[in-house]
């Protein structure tokens, strides 16, 4: 089997087999799984409306997925894309809120740079203290994530606190505000999502055609072959963290300047952990990740719709922990592959070796 | 009543010791599961996903049974499941340990919301069930200062002594502590000498879910007697450095967890003995997190991971 195929059939046949016990599960709790995925289908592709809300889910978590399929690339498990969407979008806010009086043509571009730093500074502060004192950058993310999130509490509820009920900042600028790609009755579709398919083609020619790509991949797949090469790992390790950052930064910015205009408590809603389903799913290639932040986004935005006919909508994050599941465990699907394509050609010992090429 | 104030008053009050005792529950049982996990060379970061799993379990079968002991069972049981996942593809499989994990957390969180509706009838949190009792003794009680810290605590409190005293016996002074020792610290080597490597990894993460779950239910059983859909709130992750500071030993452990503990009472001190804004004490719930990002980016250098820890071990 072709290393190629093997990495669409892995994610794929992941995706499957957890659509498949979703579907058990939903039975056990007396529901009809067709109905159920019927339904979110419809929820997800089926009107002009629901294709518009899964675009604009789909641009923040497509830069959430670039931003841990980047840090994976050199080997850096980056679990803190929320903290760094978080820091992002504070950033945005704070920038965006003082631009009243200038022209969008600088506002936009000023709101989002702003938004990239604060996500790359971020992630940083872990990829750092990954490099100066070996802190596995799991546990120093996840407590960043935190930090982070209790800081937006803060800002919503003190300093940037405006209007009564729930704690939110006010909105940025008009001139710093991203207008509609297209408008859609109700809804619209941001134009925000060009700008996240730009960073993922960006990320691509980045990780295929320049050094530093070349640098963060030799580091990933091999540090100490990479350090003997002369590349410095803890260079790379901070320089990994501040891009992936940035990217998440950036969903953080641009959540800001195209749908709520705003920050509040945990506007990041989980989008910086799909990042890691969306990652793997992707295989951490920027074209894949991609077609699977879309994947993630219509499961996302039809499990509203599963949740009206009775299914709680938590079978999503079910779904995606089993594909994680297998995927890390991409042995066990292999070793299925293998057998089936044995299974067809049982006369041709010689396809015996083919089936384990990778 | 002024910081200072305030934090003289906390230091001096037997409550600030009690909470911090409490607080560092939850992570002497968690942290010491994670020693398990890792000392047999097997990353275990899913613990904040076992203890979330661990406290809905074991509160759904305490609200299903009336009985808070036989909820507690199943949800060790329920622990032990779950981790037993991340066994099977570590150890079977030479998964990537760390993604597992993630997968685990997942599930675990989309389970027990997945469920709580079928069971509960309601999001966010579940119905109030019998808690695990306290433990009052009345000899401590009559000692002064001593007697308002543990004249009566939970039974958890007691669960911990057994659980801090009987791993360290059995990591230092049994047959099975050094295998689990050796396997961790080189697999091969062990494998030579007739050591069921494999086994040995089974044993060390299912005693990881299996405490991890413990603690998890110290915070929905022992402390407030339900379960609340943001438990428990990054205490799985403070655990893990509560084990690296202890360096992966289970006294070091239980010492890590009472400072995170104290920073965690401090909190909860301020926040009662001062009238604080509401902003200002979502800053003071940084206290905790900041604590363990500092501890873990200035300590790790000092203590040593087991050498195979997180390296899948493959017969040749």
């Amino acid at each position: 089997m072709k290393s190629r195929w093997m990495s669409f059939l892995v994610p794929f046949l992941a995706v499957m087999v957890s659509l498949l016990i979703a579907a058990v599960i939903i039975l056990s709790i007396g529901e009809n799984p067709l109905k159920a995925y019927g339904a979110m289908i419809r929820g997800a592709v089926g009107s002009r409306l629901s294709w518009a809300d899964n675009i604009t889910k789909m641009t923040s978590l497509l830069l959430t997925g670039l931003a841990v399929g980047f840090g994976f690339r050199a080997g850096v498990f980056n679990i803190g894309a929320e903290g760094q969407m978080a820091m992002g979008g504070i950033m945005a806010v704070t920038v965006g809120l003082s631009l009243g009086n200038v022209p969008p043509a600088i506002a936009i571009p000023v709101t989002i740079v702003a938004g990239m730093a604060g996500g790359a500074f971020w992630a940083s502060i872990a990829g750092w203290l990954k490099a100066k004192t070996g802190a596995h950058e799991v546990i120093s993310t996840i407590m960043l994530n935190w930090i982070a999130y209790h800081i937006t509490n803060y800002l919503v509820a003190g300093p940037f606190a405006v209007g009564a009920g729930v704690p939110k900042s006010p909105e940025i600028a008009q001139s710093a505000q991203l207008p509609a790609l297209l408008t859609v009755q109700a809804s619209s579709i941001p134009s925000s999502i060009l700008i996240a398919i730009v960073a993922a083609i960006v990320i691509y020619i980045i990780l295929e055609k320049t050094t530093t790509g070349y640098e963060v991949k030799s580091v990933g797949f091999n540090p100490y072959a990479a350090e003997y090469g002369g590349i410095s790992i803890s260079k790379n390790i901070v320089l990994t963290m501040a891009i992936s950052g940035a990217l998440a930064g950036l969903a953080g910015a641009l959540e800001v300047m195209s749908v709520h205009h705003r920050i509040f408590g945990a506007f990041t809603s989980d989008r910086g952990f799909d990042g890691i389903t969306i990652a793997l799913i992707g295989q951490n290639n920027p074209i894949g990740i991609i077609f699977a932040a879309f994947l993630i986004s219509s499961l996302r935005s039809g499990s509203n719709a599963m949740q009206t006919i009775g299914v709680p909508d938590d079978i999503i994050v079910v779904i995606q922990g089993i594909i994680i599941f297998f995927v890390a465990a991409d042995r066990i699907i292999r070793t299925w592959i293998m057998k089936a394509s044995q299974l067809g050609k049982k006369k041709s010992p010689i396809t015996l070796q083919g089936g384990e090429e990778e | 009543m002024n910081w200072l104030e305030a934090i003289f008053t906390a230091f001096t009050s037997p409550l600030f010791y009690k909470l911090t005792i409490l607080s560092a529950l939850p992570l002497i049982f968690a942290g010491i599961g994670g020693v398990y996990s890792e000392i047999t060379g097997v990353t275990n970061i899913a613990l904040e996903g076992i203890m979330k799993l661990g406290a809905f379990t074991g509160v759904a079968f305490t609200f299903l049974t009336g009985n808070p002991w036989l909820g507690l069972l199943l949800g060790m049981l329920g622990g032990l499941i779950l981790s037993f996942l991340h066994a099977y593809v570590s150890i079977e499989w030479s998964a990537n340990q760390i993604v597992s994990a993630t997968a685990l957390i997942l599930i675990a969180q989309g389970f027990t919301g997945f469920l709580m509706r079928p069971i509960f009838g309601q999001e966010g949190q579940t119905d109030f069930v019998s808690k695990i009792p306290t433990v009052k003794i009345e000899a401590i009680q009559n000692i002064p200062f001593i007697g308002e810290i543990f004249g009566e605590i939970s039974s958890f409190f007691y669960i911990a002594i057994l659980v801090i005293i009987g791993s360290w016996f059995l990591l230092y002074k049994t047959p099975l502590g050094l295998r689990m020792r050796s396997v961790g610290e080189n697999p091969r080597a062990a494998d030579t000498l007739g050591v069921n490597v494999k086994a040995i990894r089974y044993f060390g993460v299912l005693m990881s879910g299996v405490l991890a779950a413990l603690g998890g239910m110290y915070l929905a059983l022992g402390d407030i007697g339900q379960f609340q859909e943001q438990m428990p709130a990054g205490k799985g992750f403070i655990a893990l450095a509560a084990m690296i500071l202890g360096n992966w030993n289970p006294i070091g452990t239980m010492w890590a967890a009472l400072l995170f503990g104290a920073a965690e009472a401090m909190n909860i001190q301020l926040q009662t003995l001062m009238v604080l804004p509401s902003e200002i004490k979502a800053l003071l719930n940084l206290l905790p997190f900041v604590l363990t990002l500092i501890v873990v980016g200035g300590f790790v250098g000092r203590t040593r991971a087991p050498a195979a820890d997180g390296v899948p071990y493959e017969k040749e």
